[in-house]
């Protein structure tokens, strides 16, 4: 653990967009998250990457999904509350042991401001593991892009569904004006 | 609303003749049996589940293999499930993706409710609203082959909501295995490296 991550290793967002590059990924579905404003930023700017807004997260798994039938590699970036929204298709991902990496911006946990985030937040860890989706918190700045490399090695070498919880606390929105603010 | 003419099998029998390399995503529910009566193919993916997402799963296709024509082939209930998936598919609007909707306005699975298309909620028009260049209903024998035309060269996204008749019919299911239906279409469509990729 780091006590003083340097300027590029607080910038997460910049190590997940250079593990998606190095992983080969194609397509990167979202619904959006404050906490991945800039990750989604950096994807659209990059022109080897096609973005893909869904109206509901459990459209990214059936994306995902097809994608990888066809031969390429996706992402799906989601905030913890969309994990709810999963649930049963992530069920047709596991029977047919298709590779999923999802990251999921936590919240309703570290100093959370709205209550009706806390049920789902907290919750979010044991329902993807009851559907048999491997679960990565990370909580470091500088274990944020190591964390996701992983996660795409898991994925699509051994075909596993992944899910990279990234903290609330590298997060750090306590507020709905901070949170209008990024 | 005038009754349906169309029996779903004949439907699917026709708008599968000569698929070529046509890839295949069935919704699950009579449309994938609809599709295995028509001929179990590789490169055919059947859903047992994950119902909704049929129309995602084409989109993700569609974008993975550009040179390639990608048809959906799913029921009304399913459709509806997942009917943010046609502004998705609209924002994107992949050239080579048709949506089929199997439309008898019924759950044929779960004992033959009717849906919200048997009140009149029109998926053709959804889709134009969400973008499609082209979304049109279905009725006569004689627009199937134009249909079946425009899968393999209209560019896209299309959708057709197919009026058929709800009837029972024998089940003719695919493989059930969904590693086994992974592996064996990505085997199809991408060669033997695909095992080891």
């Amino acid at each position: 653990v780091e006590a003083h991550p340097s300027p590029s290793e607080r910038d997460w967002p910049a190590s997940i967009h250079r593990a998606f590059s190095q992983a080969g990924v194609r397509l990167v579905s979202y619904v959006p998250d404050a906490g991945h404003k800039r990750l989604i930023h950096l994807c659209q700017a990059d022109e080897t990457i096609r973005t893909i807004p869904l109206t509901t997260e459990e459209e990214g798994i059936g994306l995902a999904m097809g994608a990888w039938l066809g031969g390429e590699k996706s992402a799906l970036l989601l905030q913890s509350s969309g994990v709810g929204n999963l649930i049963n298709v992530l069920g047709g991902a596991q029977e047919c042991r298709f590779p999923l990496v999802m990251i999921a911006t936590m919240r309703g946990e570290y100093g959370e401001f709205n209550p009706w985030q806390v049920p789902m937040g907290r919750a979010t860890p044991a329902v993807l593991k009851e559907m048999g989706v491997v679960v990565e918190r990370v909580a470091e700045p500088a274990a944020v892009g190591p964390g996701v490399e992983a996660a795409f090695r898991l994925a699509y070498k051994s075909y596993a569904a992944v899910a990279v919880l990234i903290s609330q606390s590298l997060i750090g929105i306590k507020s709905f004006q901070e949170q209008m603010d990024r | 609303m005038t009754t349906p003419i169309l029996h779903r099998r004949e439907v699917v029998a026709t708008l599968l003749e000569d698929r070529g390399d046509l890839l295949v995503v069935a919704g699950l529910g009579s449309a994938a049996w609809d599709c295995t009566a028509a001929g179990d193919h590789a490169l055919t993916f059947p859903l047992w589940g994950a119902m909704g997402q049929a129309a995602m799963m084409g989109l993700g296709l569609a974008l993975a293999r550009p040179g390639s024509r990608v048809l959906v082939l799913t029921g009304d209930g399913e459709a509806l499930m997942g009917m943010g998936a046609l502004a998705t598919i609209g924002v994107q609007a992949p050239g080579n993706l048709t949506v089929v909707v199997l439309d008898n306005g019924r759950y044929g699975e779960t004992g033959m409710q009717e849906s919200h298309t048997a009140f009149g909620v029109d998926l053709a028009r959804v889709a134009l609203a969400c973008g499609f260049p082209c979304a049109e209903v279905v009725t006569c024998p004689e627009e199937l082959p134009p249909l079946r035309n425009a899968i393999h060269t209209r560019p896209g996204p299309n959708l057709a909501v197919v009026k058929v008749i709800p009837e029972r019919l024998p089940l003719i299911l695919p493989p059930r295995d969904g590693a086994l239906l992974k592996a064996r279409f990505r085997r199809a469509l991408l060669g033997p490296e695909a095992d080891t990729q």
